[in-house]
């Protein structure tokens, strides 16, 4: 077991005080709270501030903390010593309220799992006839764009917990495969039924529910049910005009550049969007790709083109 | 890609669904219905129909509602708040995905 320095999560000296901590808690919970926070590891972030807080704004669980030294070192290989919460009493069974079932197995062994007196009773309970629904589940499924077109099949491994025999919840890692239906867009839920926490008693299973994020893309975009590309073109293709070839997520396409056509205008393929009843379409942005003068016949075709067109200003539209 | 011998599961596409009763919303969120109402009376979930016993809510309220909960619970705020904040995260996202259209390398921010 690990030991963790709560003080250094939280961000604060070890003399700090209760305002400061409450303060600094609630800054962090801001800044990493999963729904607010775009970093990657906000979750686990925002679950180490919970855990920190959980401990360090409990005057009786902070002094107990405090008394294990100020010698120990994040990450550091820990065992309590024996007696060390003696003359100690925690409140409330040595826990809070916080969602606790993530806290770490330091924090478990110092104060005690939280949440397990609720499970062993609802758990006891249920021989007597105490049924309950099992609570819906969520996870989160990535997906390519093409996944979105032609439908696929995903293995998802999920962790979830479970109540063991003795009464006491544990974590259990199952594999789901699951049908990602075609045309499902971003930020979409998929519902599997009975596929969440199982119920107590004769009490139905939970729902999983999966939301659907599509993995970036290096070339597409997507916008609701419509997909965005940028083609490029080469001067004469945008301005004689020209057919060529595009791939989509869609396949392979021929698409029709109108002549005068010039950089950043915009083609609507109808319906080749992400596909439903009523389809998105797939926009193709045009930009004007020049080859290098990188010889001496290129360099005499830039000038030839250029005396062709000696009065044309680029810069007109800007004035001055 | 996995082969496993099972057959894939198969799920129902929510958004594509009909739209949720009030119960049913509340079931899909936890919650008692005074929270849901309170986040009608707040313009945050906008259902459909004349009374509570009619309203049909869509699916996207589900979300809006579970992230109202957490918002709550986890920073403190009180309901106004957490409605505010939901509506400029979802701005946000609105944002970012433009500047994306804009800008493909800015792909974080």
């Amino acid at each position: 077991m690990q030991y963790k320095d709560y003080y250094e999560v939280m961000g604060v000296e070890r003399n700090a005080t209760q305002d400061e901590i409450k303060r600094a808690y609630r800054k962090q919970a801001r800044k990493y709270h999963p729904d607010v926070s775009k970093e990657p590891d906000a979750e686990q972030r925002f679950k180490s501030i919970g855990e920190a807080y959980e401990v360090l704004k409990d005057p009786e669980k902070r002094a107990a903390y405090d008394q294990l030294g100020a010698n120990w070192k994040a990450g550091q290989d820990f065992d309590p010593p024996p007696d060390w919460d003696q003359g100690f009493e925690f409140h409330g069974g040595g826990f809070t309220g916080a969602d606790a079932q993530h806290f770490s197995d330091f924090f478990e062994n110092l104060f005690g799992r939280g949440g397990a007196h609720g499970y062993a009773h609802a758990a006891g309970a249920g021989a007597g006839g105490f049924d309950m629904h099992g609570e819906d589940s969520h996870a989160r499924v990535v997906i390519d764009l093409e996944d979105a077109y032609s439908g696929a099949t995903r293995a998802l491994t999920l962790k979830h917990s479970e109540i063991g025999s003795d009464g006491r919840p544990r974590q259990r890692e199952r594999t789901l495969k699951v049908r990602i239906p075609r045309g499902v867009r971003q930020g979409q839920h998929i519902r599997l039924a009975g596929q969440g926490s199982p119920g107590m008693g004769r009490g139905q299973a939970g729902d999983l529910y999966l939301e659907i994020e599509f993995r970036q893309h290096p070339f597409y975009r997507v916008e609701g049910k419509d997909v965005w590309l940028d083609l490029p073109v080469a001067p004469w293709e945008a301005a004689l005009g020209a057919t060529v070839k595009v791939h989509t997520p869609a396949g392979s396409l021929d698409l029709k550049v109108p002549p005068n056509s010039s950089g950043g205008r915009k083609l609507r393929l109808k319906g080749k969007g992400i596909p439903a009843k009523d389809p998105g379409d797939l926009y193709v942005v045009l930009t004007i790709a020049t080859p290098p003068a990188g010889d001496e016949r290129a360099r005499e075709a830039y000038e030839a083109f250029s005396r062709a067109f000696g009065s044309y200003d680029p810069r007109a539209q800007l004035g001055g | 890609m996995l082969e496993t011998e099972t057959n894939p599961l198969q799920g129902d596409l929510m958004e594509d669904m009909t739209d949720l009763t009030l119960a049913q919303l509340c079931r899909a969120c936890r919650v008692p219905a005074e929270v849901v109402i309170e986040l009608v009376e707040l313009g945050l979930v906008e259902p459909v129909g004349g009374e509570p016993g009619a309203w049909r809510f869509p699916y996207i309220s589900v979300r809006r509602v579970r992230c109202a909960q957490r918002l709550q619970r986890d920073l403190e705020v009180n309901m106004p708040g957490a409605a505010l904040a939901i509506e400029l995260l979802e701005e946000l996202d609105r944002l970012r995905a433009r500047l994306r259209q804009i800008d493909p390398n800015l792909d974080r921010y």
